[in-house]
């Protein structure tokens, strides 16, 4: 299956991203391309998800793997087929928080374990294109079990503008994706926390001004 | 195959091939004197110049192609111009979330306007936008209820199909105009002009970085100056005058006009843009090509080079339109 995943993501994914939202750009070289590593993004729009697979050079894509919300993305049986073989989502149980002592982050921990690259949202939601929301602490327990795993900040510009939250026609609009320097797990979660919150405001201040007026 | 090949090639105008060429020799000079400085001074960072060379590369291979591909691929290149072109425009601008139904209906306004190029009926085409789409976006706004700030929105969805849709789509225009009416072939006009825009944006630069000091437009553009805008216009007019014959049924007082307005209506396209990215505050319309910016920044010159070459050429040489 990877192979037909590879082969949507290069030959569909892409263009319609590039089509879409022109998908420009900058930091490339931060990107990684093998795992196992993590990707933190902010998150305003489904189009995220989109833009951060066409984002990976070839060789790297198969390897891509966005955590994304199993209550929303597995509930329809088509929906939650194209979410595990195309997109190629870790899922992640948000309405199971503590309920039978599963890990909801197992399915990511486990990709991590693969030498994958694990692309999270640490806002937890879609939220508001201007203000970034508290980033919640999935991302530190990742990082904390690998603690090697790069962890890159990409901040999206734009995205929300293409399809909001809650519209169904996406409408094409320049996006702007910059990815900053990687941090590294140093052993506490405050200061680790605190450096991803900088990093993803200090590309956000870098990004051109694609946004309502 | 390589009969195919040949063929094809024999088939087009010489004074186009010839043409091609000199464009090609051009581009290699310059990638070679950018190799030359850099390895003489291996101190200083050339990749800037170098990543804007192939960026020349390809966009001139794109063009080549699709000029000598026919109209068809010519029209599918620029409509694909077009859609890029307003897709960065409507991202600068101060668009709102109510506007989102708009912005999609001012992107419908490009396959209007482009099959009005493709069935060939120049009367439709020439109002179309410029009178319809001009009506019909305010009522539709008007319709959804918008009314804040509604005059200069509608105003800025207005520009952006004139320039980004309209004035654009005369270039594949051009490619229609029979070869019979022109001695390089309909593709040789769309040379002349494209050669003859980009020449003036590339002397303008070269005699402003050499002989700069009165600026021109401080405010909208502190590069430019007097000595860049002068040179470039008397550069551009001598050269279209040594080469229009040659690429057009332009001569005496048509071509004598058109060497003397179009390198203004370049002018005039790029001074326009770079205010409207001033208002925005921004220096570059997009990232889309590595070391030149955005699709819009490339084409600014074209916007109003365009239409003005297409109708001093309807009016002094051309027949069918």
């Amino acid at each position: 299956m990877t192979w037909l995943r590879t082969l949507v993501i290069t030959l569909v994914a892409r263009p319609l991203a590039m089509l879409m939202t022109g998908a420009s750009v900058t930091g490339r070289e931060h990107l990684p391309v093998k795992g196992p590593a993590i990707v933190a993004a902010n998150h305003t729009s489904h189009v995220d998800t989109l833009l951060l697979l066409s984002i990976f050079p070839a060789r790297a894509v198969a390897k891509v793997r966005p955590a994304a919300a199993a209550d929303y993305f597995l509930k329809d049986p088509v929906i939650g087929w194209f979410s595990r073989n195309i997109i190629g989502i870790v899922p992640v149980a948000r309405d199971k928080v503590r309920s039978d002592g599963e890990d909801v982050l197992r399915p990511a921990l486990e990709a991590l374990g693969r030498g994958e690259i694990v692309v999270v949202f640490p806002e937890g939601t879609r939220g508001d294109a201007e203000e970034m929301s508290r980033l919640k602490n999935g991302v530190a327990r990742l990082a904390e079990a690998f603690p090697d795993a790069p962890v890159t900040p990409v901040w999206i510009q734009g995205a929300g503008r293409v399809l909001p939250k809650g519209e169904v026609v996406p409408v094409p609009m320049t996006c702007a994706v910059l990815a900053g320097p990687p941090i590294h797990w140093e052993g506490r979660r405050t200061p680790f926390m605190d450096a991803l919150r900088d990093g993803l405001l200090a590309l956000k201040a870098q990004a051109p001004p694609l946004r309502w007026s | 195959m390589l009969d195919t090949v040949r063929d094809f090639f024999a088939a087009q105008p010489p004074v186009l091939l010839w043409a091609l060429a000199g464009v090609l020799a051009l581009l290699t000079v310059a990638g070679l004197t950018a190799r030359g400085l850099t390895l003489a001074n291996p101190g200083k960072d050339y990749r800037e110049l170098n990543t804007r060379i192939t960026s020349w590369w390809v966009m001139i291979a794109l063009l080549a192609g699709a000029l000598l591909a026919g109209w068809q691929a010519t029209t599918a290149l620029f409509a694909l111009i077009s859609f890029v072109a307003l897709r960065e425009f409507l991202s600068l601008a101060p668009t709102r979330r109510e506007d989102r139904l708009i912005i999609l209906a001012a992107y419908l306004s490009i396959p209007v306007s482009y099959f009005c190029i493709v069935i060939d009926k120049y009367a439709i085409f020439l109002v179309i936008v410029p009178v319809y789409a001009f009506l019909l976006t305010p009522f539709l706004m008007a319709s959804f209820g918008q009314t804040k700030g509604y005059l200069s929105r509608v105003a800025m969805f207005h520009w952006g199909m004139m320039s980004c849709v309209y004035n654009i789509g005369y270039v594949p225009f051009l490619m229609r105009v029979p070869d019979a009416e022109a001695p390089a072939g309909a593709a040789g006009l769309v040379l002349l002009l494209l050669i003859a825009t980009e020449f003036n944006d590339v002397a303008q630069y070269v005699w402003g970085k050499t002989l700069g000091r009165r600026k021109i437009v401080p405010t909208v553009s502190p590069n430019k100056t007097w000595e860049g805008f002068i040179g470039g216009w008397l550069s551009t007019a001598a050269l279209i005058w040594a080469i229009g014959p040659l690429l057009s049924p332009l001569s005496g007082v048509g071509l004598a006009v058109v060497a003397i307005s179009l390198p203004l209506a370049g002018f005039a396209g790029d001074v326009t843009m770079s205010a409207i990215k001033r208002d925005i505050g921004v220096k570059d319309t997009s990232g889309l090509i590595p070391g030149h910016g955005g699709l819009l920044d490339r084409i600014d010159s074209l916007t109003f080079a365009a239409p003005l070459f297409f109708h001093l050429l309807a009016f002094f040489a051309v027949e069918k339109f």
